[in-house]
């Protein structure tokens, strides 16, 4: 197990570097120069150049990916264009809330989506089979921002009860674990959590149907085991399968979130990236692809290895 | 004492898009410690008996009539914990794919733990030197390493043999065997019919075993009753089935064997095919493919001639003394 988790760490490095490759070059294909966002429209072409220098873009690309990598190993992911501020405080402070986002989610989802599919996948063909793949078809198939804004109009706007803007009252940057803040992230949480509830459910119902119609399911009734007994069974072996596809669902609730953080004014990555992109802020949109990729390889690792240490057959050395 | 086994009339349908008379009225018993080999080919009925023993038929597609008792229990009868006491623990089944039969995902250690623990009420450290201790009887070399081994790390023979140990750990009074040496190589397939012998000595309990090789059927059982079309169509001592077998199914098994067969000479095989069983038979299921069929065969169902103490054939000509050849 140790060296299966030494290899599959050496693994990462290559890939880490392929994604900040990758990373660096999507920007600079993206159209657009960065500095006609900044400069004002008279700026005369030595004043762009020496500002095009001050922020090293004049170099060739292999050098400015040298450099860039090389003050990111140190910590430093620069400064952002249209603020001035350094890029790492401003992406690790809107990770942060899309991590609360996406983990509140998961919480929500994860649990629900794997119990439902266990319903469905155990009661197979019945009624509650039809309820649970009703349900999981439609919470894929919709909208979830346009979920999201008929949320709000329910209960903010008609009944009050719940916030629909911002991370705290008085759309506070700073996240504090009471009432005043957790109200805030009850709507965005549980809009954001339909799609991976109906993706989770659907994957359990698949995995559960198809190990209960296994032999050794019957083999285990064979030797006296209860209802429950199976499903701890069942269970067990669902579970590698049900662990890798909650892990990319995580990483896609921290990714892929824009549209509602958009919708809830949630400051966490999406917004953040959203904002970089209409101000050609390079540094900036970099910085936050690069740690939301990252994030992801990091998932991917994690499953990979909780993957390995619950089911024995996938090769551990 | 009582019977170890009392099938009586029993008769299964599956329902469903199509209907299958898979058993029809099947009567059979067992003395105590016996072992029987219920041979036959497949669609014959021998695995659906044995799931029946077992109560493992699925109840919504299936139509049970008749009784089935098991040391005097009604075994249709029990429902909840009764069945999960009496499923593995007074009759329990060895598979004929342990690839498939046993939890990929937990030790064979841990498999056969589990069930000495829902039995016996053993604490695990118990449980586990029970499994280790049947690990040792089944033969398997290096048992304390082998019973922290996924299934999948074990060969198919081992895999068999751990089947046979999670099967009598918890010394059940009935063992029933599914064609257990189908999906094994020759030489192992003797291993483990050597093995299932030596224990059922070992153990005194009685032994079902399924198989379609009428060779693997004399090599291990008293007794055989040989099924055809969910019927049983002739049943005795393993010595009146092979010196003696009067039904022209059975004969034709025994022809159909390789031994004595001359290199190059057409191997004789029973022609056509076994009924479909979507209608119960009203006839000699067998009457289409029998070399002496006669117009009675086709107007009823044959009645049992008892020729001895437990040896009956259903077959309208069993007294004629000569077999056709």
């Amino acid at each position: 197990m140790l060296t299966y988790l030494v290899r599959r760490l050496i693994l990462v490095l290559p890939v880490a570097f392929g994604v900040s490759v990758i990373c660096f070059l999507l920007v600079q294909i993206a159209p657009g120069d960065p500095l006609t966002a900044i400069m004002p429209v008279d700026a005369t072409a030595e004043e762009q150049a020496v500002m095009r220098a001050a922020y090293g873009l004049d170099k060739p690309l292999p050098v400015q990916y040298a450099i860039w990598i090389g003050n990111l190993l140190q910590g430093d992911m620069g400064k952002s264009i249209a603020t001035g501020r350094p890029v790492a405080s401003e992406v690790f402070g809107a990770v942060q809330n899309s991590l609360l986002l996406a983990v509140s989610a998961a919480i929500i989802a994860f649990p629900i989506g794997t119990a439902l599919g266990f319903l469905a996948g155990y009661f197979r063909d019945t009624w509650a089979d039809r309820a649970v793949t009703a349900l999981s078809i439609t919470g894929v198939s919709v909208p979830n921002y346009w979920l999201g804004i008929v949320l709000v109009i329910i209960f903010s706007v008609n009944l009050g009860w719940l916030p629909s803007m911002g991370a705290g009252p008085g759309g506070s940057q700073s996240w504090a674990w009471d009432w005043a803040h957790m109200r805030h992230l009850i709507l965005p949480a549980v809009t954001l959590a339909v799609v991976p509830i109906g993706i989770v459910a659907h994957t359990v119902r698949a995995l559960a149907g198809d190990i209960l119609t296994m032999d050794f399911v019957q083999a285990l009734y064979a030797k006296g085991m209860s209802r429950f007994d199976v499903l701890r069974h069942v269970a067990r072996n669902a579970a590698a399968t049900a662990l890798s596809v909650m892990g990319l669902q995580l990483g896609y609730l921290l990714g892929g979130s824009i549209l509602i953080e958009a919708v809830f004014n949630w400051p966490g990555s999406g917004f953040l990236l959203s904002n970089a992109i209409f101000q050609r802020d390079l540094p900036l949109l970099q910085g936050t692809i690069l740690v939301l990729a990252l994030f992801f390889v990091t998932m991917n690792l994690i499953v990979d290895v909780a993957q390995a240490a619950i089911d024995p057959r996938i090769q551990r050395t | 004492m009582t019977r170890l086994l009392d099938i009586s009339d029993l008769t299964i349908r599956f329902t469903g898009k199509r209907t299958v008379h898979a058993i029809n009225n099947v009567s059979l018993s067992m003395e105590q410690g016996e072992t029987l080999a219920l041979l036959g080919e497949s669609g014959s009925g021998k695995s659906v008996t044995l799931k029946a023993l077992l109560g493992l038929l699925p109840p919504k597609r299936t139509q049970i009539e008749g009784r089935i008792h098991v040391n005097g229990t009604d075994i249709r009868a029990l429902r909840g914990r009764a069945l999960q006491r009496y499923r593995g623990g007074e009759v329990s089944m060895v598979f004929q794919e342990p690839a498939l039969a046993l939890d990929p995902v937990y030790t064979v250690g841990h498999q056969i733990a589990e069930t000495v623990m829902r039995h016996k009420g053993l604490s695990k450290d118990d449980a586990m030197a029970v499994a280790l201790d049947m690990l040792d009887r089944v033969r398997i070399p290096s048992a304390n390493r082998r019973l922290h081994n996924y299934p999948h790390e074990l060969s198919g023979g081992m895999r068999q043999r751990v089947m046979i140990a999670l099967a009598l750990a918890c010394r059940p009074r009935l063992l029933l065997a599914d064609e257990p040496t189908t999906a094994l190589d020759a030489t192992v397939q003797i291993q483990i019919l050597l093995l299932l012998r030596e224990l059922q000595r070992e153990f005194g309990m009685g032994v079902i075993f399924v198989t379609h090789d009428i060779g693997v059927a004399v090599e291990i059982s008293e007794r055989i009753a040989v099924m055809y079309a969910g019927q049983i169509v002739e049943e005795g001592t393993t010595h009146q089935i092979i010196r003696d077998a009067r039904h022209p199914y059975t004969q034709g098994l025994l022809a159909a064997n390789l031994h004595d067969v001359d290199r190059g000479a057409r191997l004789n095989a029973i022609p056509g095919a076994p009924p479909a069983l979507e209608v119960a038979p009203m006839a000699c299921p067998f009457a289409p493919r029998c070399p002496k069929a006669m117009d009675a065969c086709r107007e009823g169902l044959p009645p049992f001639l008892s020729l001895a103490d437990r040896r009956r054939v259903a077959c309208l000509r069993a007294d004629e003394t000569v077999p056709a050849e």
